[in-house]
């Protein structure tokens, strides 16, 4: 396995969160409603483990260091991971095990029935993450990937259904999705100069 | 002797020291240090009227606050089997958009708000008008202790002992027109010292406005409060004049009153104009009304902790049904949320 010591940095780096917060949950450092703080950050945490993982195909043209490619599973690994525990969190601490009211909520609020679809589409990926499902969808498993462009506009509408009274914080978030969205778009792709590595044939005429 | 509210167990009424008793021991105290007693006297008795509540944090009180503790009359109104919320949580966990939209924002922001000199406009259908230095506005108010639930929109709720005044007296003082129907209120509005007010992607309109038709005013249980939990109120919970309404959401409690108006016109409040499907101009709270987001048949009463979470259903006008159902008789209140 190459890049050992990053991979192990890059795991140790999103680990360590969910558990910093569990233990000042513990310690009553949350505040009066620790429960809605947990669910918070951990719907936060998804959003920037989305955005961190949209990054690493273009940092990696950018760089053309072969390291941002190794994480890139991993890092969209834990963006699912967070989405369990942040699903897990509402479910206990927003519903408080009320299975009922999750029916009224999924039939009744845009901004959960939003939030379910990005969750079921990155199960999908999570699901397909593996070598075997690759070999297996062949080139089929490319085009289901694209899914991570419609998530991530599920996830920032989802964010922005919830916001009461400042856009500050989710226009920072969605410009930077935006700008990752912009960088896929082919006549752009091929403008990205690398920056070490060898020189790259200029582009060729869009 | 302290009085200690316990943080988590079923603390009743009937548990705290009644007032005579209370009293009568500052009057042996008193008798017993005459002489030597009466120079310190008013700071002795606000030291001991902080330390009703466990761990208050002691504020700077104006001189006209600490004039009229000692003739307060503690626990005026009550509620029954309730917890009092700590006071750590009614203060670190607010919402004052004017000092950020985060929780914990107004606690580390508000400290910046100059409540000293404060004055208050009275303008509109009245027949006393005037712009009044705090100390001559809070004059002729006798203060109450109200210990209210208080429910916000957001379903979290906690238990809050308020000091103030019933809006009826002011309505007294500032003798209202005929055509007077709704009495409208205004927070300050002073982008230096409130953060929320420079953002540029607010969506709220300042300053911030609210309003009671005048009937919901006149209610006994309307006050305008100075202080909370044995103290002039700290900044980050509307220092030095706010409104409580218990029986409506939190967002109807205007916080750091600089302009009381008494209008002939429903008056178009912040949230309403930000989203009316949202907020409604009466924001009863109804356990039976939803917000279009979340529901609000619960409430998360705080603290909740995180293995204990201690959720428990919403009461019709937040338990107040007997002193308040009246005002709305003939309404749907489906409609007129």
């Amino acid at each position: 396995m190459r890049f050992p010591v990053w991979r192990v940095g890059v795991f140790l780096a999103a680990a360590v969160w969910p558990l910093a917060w569990l233990y000042q949950a513990l310690m009553n450092a949350l505040g009066p409603d620790p429960g809605k703080v947990l669910v918070d950050r951990l719907g936060l945490g998804t959003l920037i483990l989305l955005l961190i993982t949209l990054s690493m195909t273009p940092l990696q043209k950018l760089t053309g260091w072969a390291g941002w490619m190794a994480v890139r599973r991993q890092l969209g690994l834990w963006c699912f991971t967070y989405v369990v525990l942040h699903l897990s969190g509402y479910a206990a601490f927003i519903l408080g095990f009320d299975w009922s009211q999750l029916g009224v909520e999924l039939s009744k609020r845009p901004y959960i029935i939003v939030g379910v679809l990005g969750f079921l589409g990155l199960l999908a990926l999570a699901v397909t993450s593996n070598r075997y499902s690759q070999r297996r969808l062949g080139g089929r498993w490319k085009k289901l990937h694209r899914l991570v462009y419609l998530i991530l506009g599920l996830g920032l509408l989802h964010m922005l259904w919830i916001v009461r009274a400042d856009l500050k914080e989710w226009s920072i978030y969605a410009s930077i999705g935006a700008v990752l969205l912009l960088l896929r778009v082919p006549p752009i792709t091929r403008r990205i100069p690398r920056l070490l590595g060898r020189k790259v044939p200029s582009a060729t005429k869009a | 002797m302290l009085i200690k509210i316990p943080k988590s167990s079923d603390c009743r009424e009937s548990d705290v020291t009644p007032e005579s008793f209370y009293l009568s021991r500052r009057q042996v105290l008193g008798a017993s240090m005459a002489g030597l007693a009466v120079s310190s006297l008013p700071r002795w008795a606000s030291a001991a009227d902080a330390a009703r509540y466990a761990e208050v944090e002691p504020g700077k009180a104006p001189s006209w606050f600490t004039e009229k503790l000692p003739s307060i009359q503690w626990g005026a109104v009550t509620v029954k089997n309730e917890t009092i919320t700590p006071f750590k949580d009614a203060t670190h966990y607010n919402n004052f958009y004017e000092f950020g939209t985060d929780k914990g924002d107004p606690a580390a922001n508000a400290g910046s708000l100059k409540t000293e000199p404060w004055s208050v406009v009275v303008d509109g259908e009245v027949g006393k008008p005037g712009r009044y230095a705090l100390e001559d506005f809070m004059k002729p108010y006798q203060l109450e202790e109200r210990i209210y639930r208080l429910r916000c929109v957001e379903a979290w709720s906690m238990v809050i002992p308020w000091i103030g005044f019933p809006i009826s007296a002011l309505l007294k003082q500032v003798e209202p027109t005929s055509k007077a129907k709704y009495i409208r209120f205004e927070t300050l509005q002073d982008p230096k010292v409130m953060p929320g007010q420079r953002s540029g992607f607010a969506l709220i309109d300042w300053p911030y406005v609210e309003g009671l038709r005048l009937d919901e005013a006149m209610n006994p249980l309307a006050i305008l409060a100075v202080g909370m939990y044995g103290r002039e109120l700290p900044n980050q919970n509307g220092a030095p004049l706010r409104l409580v309404v218990p029986w409506k959401y939190g967002f109807k409690s205007v916080k750091s009153i600089v302009r009381i108006s008494l209008v002939s016109e429903q008056p178009k409040t912040t949230w309403q104009s930000i989203a009316a499907d949202e907020y409604g101009f009466y924001a009863n709270v109804n356990p039976t009304v939803d917000h279009p987001r979340w529901t609000q048949a619960h409430e998360r009463r705080l603290p909740s902790g995180l293995f204990s979470p201690n959720v428990r259903d919403t009461l019709m006008f937040n338990g107040y049904q007997d002193e308040v159902a009246s005002l709305y008789a003939g309404m749907d209140l489906r409609k007129d949320y």
